[in-house]
């Protein structure tokens, strides 16, 4: 198994806030891998630190074997990253299939058609509404649509950041499903959630993160029955 | 008649007002910011083609042409000296900037080519078939309503930006990431789009445009001054803001609009027409603030 992201005592700052604290882990092709941790623990600071929108000041992130140092955010989508932010962040005044559209940027033309298709295969639901406005759709077609989006750019490695946010629970059994059958099918994912119930039962491996610093790791079936772990995030 | 006359006057000079508004539309539509200097992009543009035109004898054409080229670069230039290390402080600081680019324009051009205005040459004038006389327009109604050349040369001008930038943003893949840039740039990133590119790209078709509208400008008022930019340039943001500011077709309907507006207020007294073209916007900002054609975001969370 080989490693597609290894992240090596990162610190990120925001001016004088020292967000992340030597943070180091690794992601193995094939797996899911969460980070859980309550709000402001520093989860999607790590995922756009990983994606180039921010940047850490010492420590590594090596993604492919290959260094990210200092590449802007616009070319690490080019290496096989795709990032799925926080709150979606869909373009809501452009249609839905011109988001998707957007997502194959950095493919060459003649991969557009073959990667709407399996989009539209994977979220039936987008096909129907092609032709909408993406500002129209509903909080779970947004998600799926920023899933799409993310996937158009063939990545080894998506990153979803709180994708059940918002949600009602049946959509977000529905996203869920869906996070694990793209890995079936060979995806690998770095998934941050605040629902940690959920992210531990799909994920292989988990990291507990608390007030930006890593407390806690394991399998996921581990952190769903340590203690310490169950009373701060799981209601228990 | 002179109802008619004053209309096709109103919308030629709208056509103006719109091709300007349409730069400074799509540069706050993606870069977010008023481009106060875009108005003195025109005095330069005018200048470039008066001087290739009257100094090196080159064929009226290639002087727009080149005025596209040299105010193409300056808009790219200004972005990326003058603006792009803003790109993270307060909007306030871009806006006063952009101001300050404005005047630095305006003395630059007082410095090079003197205050003493320059008479514009007419490009649009060709020899009438039956009689070989120059004519600068069309006839109509035995010689009491003229259309000018240059007037219909301007709408035409007019209606085919508006339409290949509609095309541009709509269906090519540049056009889109401009829209994707204007949405969200964060996002827009994620994607793989270059945004700083984007927006040197946006400033380098504003002032493409900025050129065009330099030489229409001057070909039917034809006095060229260092300051010649500054008020059809505050005008045409009126325009913009009037239409819906960010919006193309609103920019397009804003700057015709104001055209009239200003031809019709000119006929009925010359020395208030300026009042009542402001006067327009306050009224429009007090009675929809996004403007005609603007809209109201309704984001779902």
């Amino acid at each position: 198994m080989s490693t597609v992201l290894k992240v090596d005592g990162i610190n990120v700052y925001y001016g004088a806030i020292h967000a992340i604290k030597n943070v180091s882990f690794e992601v193995n092709e094939g797996e899911v891998v969460t980070l859980i941790g309550a709000n402001g623990a520093g989860k999607s600071t790590i995922l756009k630190t990983v994606a180039g929108l921010l940047s850490s000041r010492t420590g590594s992130i090596e993604f492919m074997g290959e260094k990210l140092g200092a590449i802007p955010a616009h070319k690490i989508v080019t290496k096989g990253l795709a990032l799925v932010p926080e709150g979606r962040q869909i373009f809501l005044q452009m249609t839905v299939e011109e988001n998707l559209e957007m997502g194959a940027f950095t493919r060459p033309k003649s991969e557009i058609e073959p990667g709407l298709a399996d989009v539209y295969e994977r979220f039936p639901r987008l096909k129907e509404r092609r032709r909408q406005i993406a500002g129209t759709l509903s909080g779970g077609e947004q998600q799926m649509l920023a899933m799409g989006r993310a996937l158009m750019s063939k990545p080894s490695l998506l990153m979803l950041d709180e994708p059940s946010m918002g949600l009602a629970p049946i959509l977000v059994e529905q996203i869920f499903d869906i996070i694990q059958e793209l890995n079936h099918h060979g995806t690998t994912i770095l998934l941050v959630e605040q629902n940690a119930q959920m992210a531990l039962s799909v994920a292989h491996r988990g990291y507990v993160l608390e007030t930006g610093k890593i407390v806690t790791t394991g399998s996921g079936e581990q952190l769903l029955e340590d203690e310490a772990v169950k009373k701060a995030y799981l209601g228990g | 008649m002179s109802l008619l006359s004053n209309l096709i006057n109103g919308i030629s000079l709208g056509s103006v007002y719109a091709i300007i508004a349409l730069g400074y539309t799509m540069v706050y539509g993606i870069a977010k910011m008023l481009n106060f200097a875009h108005g003195d992009v025109i005095m330069v543009g005018a200048y470039i083609c008066f001087f290739a035109t009257q100094n090196f004898g080159l064929h009226p054409v290639v002087g727009a042409l080149l005025a596209m080229v040299v105010c193409t670069a300056l808009g790219v230039v200004i972005e990326r000296l003058a603006y792009k290390p803003l790109r993270q402080a307060p909007s306030l600081a871009v806006l006063i900037t952009a101001i300050g680019v404005s005047y630095f324009l305006q003395n630059s051009a007082l410095l090079l080519w003197k205050s003493d205005p320059k008479v514009f040459p007419t490009f649009f004038s060709f020899p009438d078939k039956a009689t070989g006389e120059m004519k600068t327009g069309i006839s109509l109604f035995d010689g009491g309503l003229t259309i000018t050349y240059v007037a219909i040369f301007t709408v035409l001008m007019c209606v085919i930006i508006m339409v290949g930038l509609t095309l541009f943003t709509g269906k090519t893949k540049m056009g889109k990431a401009m829209r994707a840039c204007s949405e969200d740039k964060g996002a827009a990133q994620l994607m793989g789009i270059d945004v700083n590119f984007t927006i040197s790209m946006t400033f380098a078709i504003g002032s493409a445009l900025a050129a065009i509208a330099g030489v229409l400008l001057c070909s039917s008022y034809q006095t060229l001054m260092p300051t010649t930019g500054s008020l059809p340039g505050i005008k045409a943001f009126t325009a913009a803001v009037f239409g819906g500011i960010g919006s193309i077709p609103g920019a397009f309907l804003g700057g015709i609009l104001l055209g009239v507006i200003e031809i019709f207020a000119k006929a009925f007294n010359t020395q208030i027409s300026d009042a009542v073209v402001f006067a327009v916007l306050i009224v429009v900002l007090l009675v929809k603030p996004t403007g005609l054609l603007g809209k109201t975001i309704h984001e779902k969370v």
